[in-house]
């Protein structure tokens, strides 16, 4: 049981490290701060559906820190930590409630992982106009957790066969 | 697989975002200034929190921040607009933002942890981000 899982970890936090990393390759070529399409959240999404919550936020932190450390620094990384964690947490509470359907959750995982790197930021410059940039950041994270929340579900349906035993 | 629920939950989020727009409207010069956006006088700088230096928006200049470990930001104040030129951060989002000018706006460089504000000039109805 545990080579299971330790498999299953090392699986899902290398995917959602690659999938970070492409990511990074293709900015978008908007420029407002921390706007992205989080894909690396879609990896959160399955493991939150697929295999469970923990398993959803032990990958988060995981990746987090990895993914960190990795490109960029211990500054940048509370940027990521703040978003990352509100986001994994919210994700987990709104499965939980069973209120939305995957893209509803992936809505708010994207939304809330801006947020929290918004108010990471105004803590770490001590700026509060940087919250002009949340109502931009709130409709994109809407449109890319719609995206994400979309590809999602289909991954997790052809999922499905292989979680049976899980 | 979408339910209904979802679309409720877009309509609060586009809620909350007109919202938060009109708030900037409203906020605290009455409605006689609804559309003007008004000017600033100084730009302030800001590196790591702590204020770094305060700058007149009438002296066309360029200005450089330069921090220990190799760090640096360039931008130059012309006309008025403050606009970023240069910087060490690997994405050079704050280069890529429009140049700045009206009260309460702000370039900002995450990485360097460096922001631009517009300072002194009455307050800005109009949210930044509609320019």
């Amino acid at each position: 049981m545990k080579t299971k899982k330790i498999a299953t970890y090392g699986l899902l936090v290398s995917l959602a490290f690659i999938l970070s990393y492409l990511e990074s390759l293709f900015p978008i070529p908007i420029p407002i701060p921390g706007i992205k399409i989080g894909v690396a959240n879609l990896v959160v999404m399955i493991a939150l559906y697929g295999f469970g919550s923990t398993q959803a936020f032990v990958l988060s932190i995981i990746r987090i820190i990895l993914v960190g450390f990795t490109f960029g620094n211990l500054s940048t990384m509370m940027y990521s930590l703040a978003g990352g964690l509100l986001s994994c947490l919210l994700m987990i509470l709104f499965k939980k409630l069973k209120f939305f359907s995957m893209v509803g959750v992936s809505i708010i995982g994207g939304i809330s992982h801006n947020i929290g790197q918004i108010l990471m930021a105004i803590l770490i410059l001590e700026s509060a106009s940087i919250i002009n940039y949340l109502p931009a950041l709130l409709i994109t994270g809407t449109i890319t957790g719609t995206l994400i929340g979309i590809i999602g579900g289909l991954i997790e349906k052809r999922l499905k066969k292989f979680l049976v035993n899980y | 697989m979408i339910k209904k629920n979802d679309f409720i939950l877009i309509g609060i989020i586009l809620a909350i975002v007109l919202l938060i727009w009109s708030l900037s409207f409203f906020k605290l010069n009455w409605p006689m200034k609804f559309f003007m956006k008004t000017e600033g006088s100084k730009v302030r700088i800001t590196v790591d929190g702590q204020e770094y230096k305060i700058l007149d928006l009438d002296k066309d200049t360029t200005f450089s921040i330069e921090q220990e470990n190799g760090k640096f930001n360039t931008f130059e104040i012309q006309d008025g607009y403050v606009d970023m030129i240069d910087a060490s951060c690997p994405d050079k989002i704050c280069v890529h933002q429009k140049e700045i000018h009206y009260d309460h706006e702000t370039i900002v460089c995450l990485p360097n942890k460096v922001v631009l504000e517009i300072i002194d000039g009455q307050v800005n109805e109009v949210d930044s981000v509609a320019n």
